[in-house]
């Protein structure tokens, strides 16, 4: 392989891994207020359509991108209603969440398929982007990848720094405790799904105006899927999501690069890979844990674990 | 004046019915606006898909040949449900097994009826359980999450049975469209009665038999007993010296087995051979089936029938609204997001009014203990 087919894979890993981070924080907030929203891949599946719609309609890339977090912000507070005030099973919620999400997306989506989208274009850092091969793989990326970049600090930040991040933690830790201490538990809960819903939609809408620059029913493509499994492989740690998000993201652009290319291996099988990574991460994930000793120790205490209703 | 909400002490009998009844109302309100959104007629699109899936001389047979997989598929989720194991996997597993079913009759083509159908059978619950037995195997051994791993493997069986269509299975003879060749005589499940039953046919059989034994495991065998006393989660089973390891490959494997077998059916009996058209989200909505019903026999079988009838009812709407077919997602993610919400009511009532002055002072007890239980 070319120096100059490395860079490109090596920038395609990046771009590819963005909306797979935005997504993976945003159920590790969701997580870490003790809420399993399984409901990540229908959230990302009609926040890249509403994105889609809304900067075709409107003609500005930032609206629909915000648009795709705010839809988010809306499916995932569906699932807020459901778990936190009607005490519903998270994990068919979030299941019954994935395929309503689905649904919508390719509902609405199915007038407009195929089309394409000018959506985001690179913006290429003044002198970062001429230093050799860091400035074209990170640096001559569009403007929300470099959001991307400050995101883990930032959520990093909000969970272990700021107080209402904190108060979200014991929403997730001990409910029980977080109430005695004079906290509302299930206020704290349904902010954390919701905000959760907004990086995920982010994820979601990135996916048609920054990295595909197309509409086309089924674009989310599973990262929705993969953002939970990477909350585990992270160990609930924003930083290392990075790891995985930028995993995926070069399976996902080498993927393509080789689908382009055409090589003997069956398109089918290629599609495979993703999948099947996400299997072999969680297996990674599961058997480190279980050498470590902490079994599941890393995960939230209340994760999964409705709040009992006062009677 | 506040909400104060009680733990019913009895169950809610008939009002149960209403409960549901209400919520379904919802969201088909929810999904009438939806269409309406999308520039149909939305009541009046309801309509045409309840004309479809009951009103019309085939509704009833084609509703029954559509439950005769939700149907299979939904007792194998309600039995690792049942024990908080969440298997996602009956798609692939589905998949699986019509990949087996495929595999045997395409081998043995010339044997007659009477061994093949068997051997289809066989092969294809062999290979949904197997399927079915990975995800079980990984959480067993190395407490991989069975939620993502099951699922995770539906695409792979897709993608699986796409490869196996696309590449050494494809028909010579079908002018490069996907599919394999015809299964011989001997591996077609025939309709019961072409003229008068519709699209119906003898794979029903397959439906009571797999339901009554599901009824008795679960009320008549100790295995069955050590089941349900395991659905309190793991430690408690473990605890208890429930061979819960056992149990978690046993509901697996047997789930896989069933859906495996559906996928079997459904490839002989209503594709005649392999097609990647036959996966339409059976075991998705076998899941919705399986909650909306509780998890029980008799109402599994009643809740498939429904969402079986109202993927007839689409199929029609589909027709003469041009609606994509991706609406019957939404019909049952909004129909499952609704019960849920109105299974609440089932186990605590909610009474407005001035909260007791004992209680009015104190914080109330908030205690995280134990999940959510259907």
């Amino acid at each position: 392989m070319s120096p100059e087919l490395v860079i490109a894979l090596l920038a395609a890993t990046v771009q590819a891994g963005a909306p797979i981070l935005y997504a993976t924080l945003g159920e590790m907030i969701s997580e870490k207020a003790g809420v399993l929203n399984l409901g990540v891949e229908g959230v990302m599946a009609f926040a890249s359509f509403a994105g889609f719609i809304v900067c075709h309609m409107t003609g500005s890339a930032w609206l629909g991108f915000f648009a795709g977090g705010l839809s988010g912000v809306a499916l995932c507070g569906l699932h807020a209603v459901v778990c936190q005030v009607f005490h519903g099973n998270q994990v068919v919620t979030g299941l019954a969440l994935a395929i309503f999400g689905v649904g919508l997306s390719n509902f609405f989506g199915t007038p407009f398929e195929g089309q394409s989208t000018q959506g985001f274009t690179p913006l290429a850092v003044p002198l970062l982007s001429s230093l050799p091969v860091l400035g074209p793989v990170l640096f001559r990326q569009d403007l929300l990848v470099y959001v991307c970049y400050l995101l883990p600090v930032a959520v990093w930040f909000f969970l272990n720094r700021i107080s209402l991040g904190l108060r979200l933690r014991a929403a997730g830790e001990m409910p029980a405790a977080a109430a005695a201490a004079g906290l509302n538990p299930r206020a704290l809960r349904i902010l954390g799904t919701v905000l959760g819903g907004f990086l995920c939609g982010l994820g979601g809408a990135y996916v048609s105006l920054a990295h595909m620059h197309l509409w086309t029913t089924g674009l989310s493509g599973g990262r929705g899927w993969v953002a939970v499994a990477l909350v585990i492989f992270a160990g609930w740690r924003p930083g290392r999501a990075v790891i995985g998000a930028l995993l995926f993201g070069g399976l996902m652009a080498f993927q393509l690069r080789l689908q382009a290319l055409g090589t003997n291996v069956p398109s089918t099988l290629l599609l495979m890979l993703p999948y099947a990574l996400t299997v072999l991460v969680l297996v990674f994930s599961s058997a480190r844990a279980k050498g470590a000793g902490k079994e599941a120790s890393a995960a939230p205490a209340a994760l999964g674990v409705n709040i009992e209703p006062e009677v | 004046m506040r909400l104060t909400i009680h733990k019913r002490e009895e169950s809610l009998g008939w009002g149960a019915l209403v409960v549901y009844l209400g919520a379904l109302a919802l969201a088909l309100l929810l999904c009438a606006g939806l269409l309406s959104l999308y520039g149909k007629p939305g009541l009046g699109g309801l309509l045409i898909l309840f004309r479809g899936a009951f009103g019309q001389s085939y509704s009833l047979t084609d509703g029954l040949a559509k439950a005769i997989p939700i149907f299979l598929c939904a007792l194998g989720v309600a039995l690792s449900f049942r024990m908080q194991v969440w298997n996602i996997g009956a798609e692939g597993q589905f998949a699986l097994g019509a990949i087996g079913a495929t595999w045997a009759a395409l081998t043995f083509s010339g044997w007659p009826g009477y061994i093949l159908l068997p051997l289809m059978l066989l092969s294809a619950m062999l290979a949904g359980g197997l399927w079915g037995l990975i995800p079980a195997t990984l959480k067993l051994r190395l407490g991989v999450s069975e939620i993502i791993s099951s699922l995770m493997l539906n695409y792979i069986g897709a993608r699986l049975l796409e490869f196996l269509v696309f590449s050494v299975w494809r028909d010579p003879a079908s002018f490069g469209f996907p599919m394999t060749a015809e299964f011989s005589p001997g591996g077609l499940i025939e309709r019961m009665a072409p003229g008068v039953l519709g699209k119906l046919h003898w794979g029903l059989l397959a439906c009571p038999v797999a339901g009554v034994a599901f009824a008795v495991f679960l009320s008549r065998t100790r295995l069955g007993f050590e089941l349900a006393a395991s659905g309190e989660g793991e430690r408690v089973a473990r605890y208890a010296g429930l061979p819960y390891g056992f149990l978690v490959l046993l509901v697996m494997g047997v789930g896989g087995a069933l859906a495996g077998l559906a996928g079997c059916i459904e490839t002989s009996a209503t594709l005649g051979r392999l097609q990647p058209t036959v996966l339409t989200g059976y075991g998705y909505t076998a899941i919705v089936v399986a909650w909306l019903a509780r998890l029980k026999p008799v109402p599994i079988a009643c809740t498939a029938y429904l969402l079986a009838a109202l993927r007839v009812g689409l199929e029609v709407m589909q027709m003469e609204l041009q609606v994509p077919w991706s609406f019957g997602s939404i019909m049952e993610g909004a129909i499952l997001l609704f019960v849920i919400a109105g299974q609440f009511f089932l186990t605590y009532s909610v009474s407005l009014g001035r909260a007791l002055p004992v209680c009015a002072g104190g914080a109330g007890e908030t205690a995280a203990t134990g999940e959510a239980r259907p």
